[in-house]
């Protein structure tokens, strides 16, 4: 028992230094997956007022920007519009669209140097946003809602080691997964392209829809570059965002109202 | 009374200096600076060492939640206070001033204070970019990250202390 103590008397330092690091280590680790970022609730409420009032005055230099964006989707959307409403007296069409809604919100706080970006919106639980919502932009997709308070969300931007997004590329309808390695926040990458493809650099790539998060057609990208593997394995490209993420100030929450029932769909599949 | 003014003081300003500020700045997809270990380095020679750490975890805590990444900024601060009695020891061969910090000038010397603070926001910056990306695979970018960050932290360190010292003097 004596030499207990004496050990520990001698080592404190280190000791405390290691029951220090594992508390820092659990936080780390038990957030480490998707869903345990959600866990800092009453975090999200302070540091969202905090960098609401530095938003206020920072975002008062950028109206004239973020007024003619706001101008530029007022018009393609009015474009889609007409060129929808001219079909629908012949066509019964049930478009994915009415699954959908958007709600407009703030970004509050950005990053894009990280490793991991995450984006703090104005809108909250009150405002009716959950967890695992999706986020857009005027131009593109944005993130994924993580952690809701009652006043303010925080979401995983797509330049995060877990944003995986399903997309499929416009021209040929094949599907793929696009990441982000770290680096430029202007590329994002697609791995795993079968080589029977023929993609050409320029092409345009959208959400497929098939996580339910974002409906399909949004514009996420174009292949910036494209790299055929050596050995005719699967070639991989990185991708242009549409998005500007330096820049975004408006963004779009999107419900799913469709979203619980196809979830409780993927519990009823058999265990593998 | 004064000395805890003084550090309360410095873990505020630093703290907002980097939150509000550095976190803003986007130089270059690689660079993160980061000044706000510069509080723990200046933290007083006579601090007990398991004080130290707990202001180590403190501010990395309070680091990791306006930043939403739980864990990691505590992880990488505890490493550096747990680290800064022996550098110390390392970087001195000789016997310490009884005087209550690090200055650059007045009373070490900037190169001594150079030597210690490269070295510490070297171990700081190494833990935390290596937590950050948390894959083997990744550990390339994550060392090219930490070598394009440290001299940007550093740089912003020692204007920081040059520009307080200075401003002590008068």
């Amino acid at each position: 028992m004596y030499n207990l103590f004496r050990f520990l008397q001698r080592n404190h330092l280190l000791l405390l230094f290691l029951l220090l690091e594992t508390i820092a280590f659990s936080m780390l680790l038990r957030s480490n997956t998707y869903h345990r970022t959600a866990a800092f609730k009453l975090s999200n409420g302070i540091s969202g007022s905090i960098y609401n009032v530095q938003k206020s005055v920072t975002d008062y230099f950028y109206l004239q920007q973020a007024n003619e964006l706001l101008a530029e989707e007022n018009a393609r959307l009015r474009e889609e519009l007409t060129n929808f409403s001219g079909q629908a007296d012949s066509l019964k069409v049930q478009t994915s669209d009415s699954v959908y809604s958007f709600m407009q919100a703030r970004v509050v706080s950005n990053s894009v140097q990280f490793r991991n970006n995450y984006i703090i919106i104005n809108k909250g639980s009150k405002a009716g946003v959950h967890k695992d919502m999706g986020l857009i932009s005027s131009e593109g997709i944005a993130g994924i809602i993580t952690g809701v308070s009652e006043n303010y969300a925080t979401a995983i931007s797509l330049l995060h080691k877990f944003a995986v997004i399903s997309v499929r590329f416009k021209k040929s309808g094949q599907l793929a997964n696009l990441s982000w390695k770290g680096g430029d926040y202007q590329l994002g990458q697609i791995d795993h392209i079968p080589t029977h493809l023929e993609l050409k650099e320029g092409d345009t790539v959208v959400t497929s829809g098939h996580s339910h998060l974002f409906p399909p057609g949004i514009l996420v990208g174009t292949i910036a570059t494209y790299y055929p593997s050596a050995n005719e394995a699967l070639n991989s490209a990185s991708i242009a965002f549409f998005t500007d993420f330096n820049k975004l100030r408006q963004v779009y929450v999107v419900t799913n109202h469709h979203k619980t029932e196809i979830d409780s769909l993927v519990n009823t599949r058999p265990n593998e | 009374m004064n000395k805890v003014f003084t550090n309360g003081l410095r873990f505020a300003g630093l703290l907002i200096l980097q939150l509000m500020v550095l976190n803003h700045i986007r130089i270059g997809g690689y660079i993160n600076p980061y000044v706000y270990p510069l509080f723990i380095l200046m933290l007083p020679f006579a601090m007990p060492g398991w004080l130290l750490l707990i202001a180590g975890f403190v501010t990395g805590f309070v680091m990791d939640l306006m930043m939403s990444t739980p864990g990691l900024h505590t992880a990488a601060t505890v490493w550096l206070a747990f680290m800064r009695p022996a550098v110390i020891r390392l970087a001195s061969g000789r016997p310490l001033p009884e005087n209550a910090e690090e200055p650059g000038i007045t009373q070490l010397g900037g190169r001594w204070f150079f030597s210690y603070s490269i070295t510490l926001i070297s171990l700081h910056h190494l833990a935390l970019f290596l937590l950050e990306s948390f894959s083997f695979s990744q550990i390339g970018s994550s060392l090219y990250r930490t070598l394009l960050s440290v001299p940007f932290s550093e740089i912003l360190i020692l204007l920081l202390v040059y520009l307080f010292s200075s401003l002590k003097k008068r």
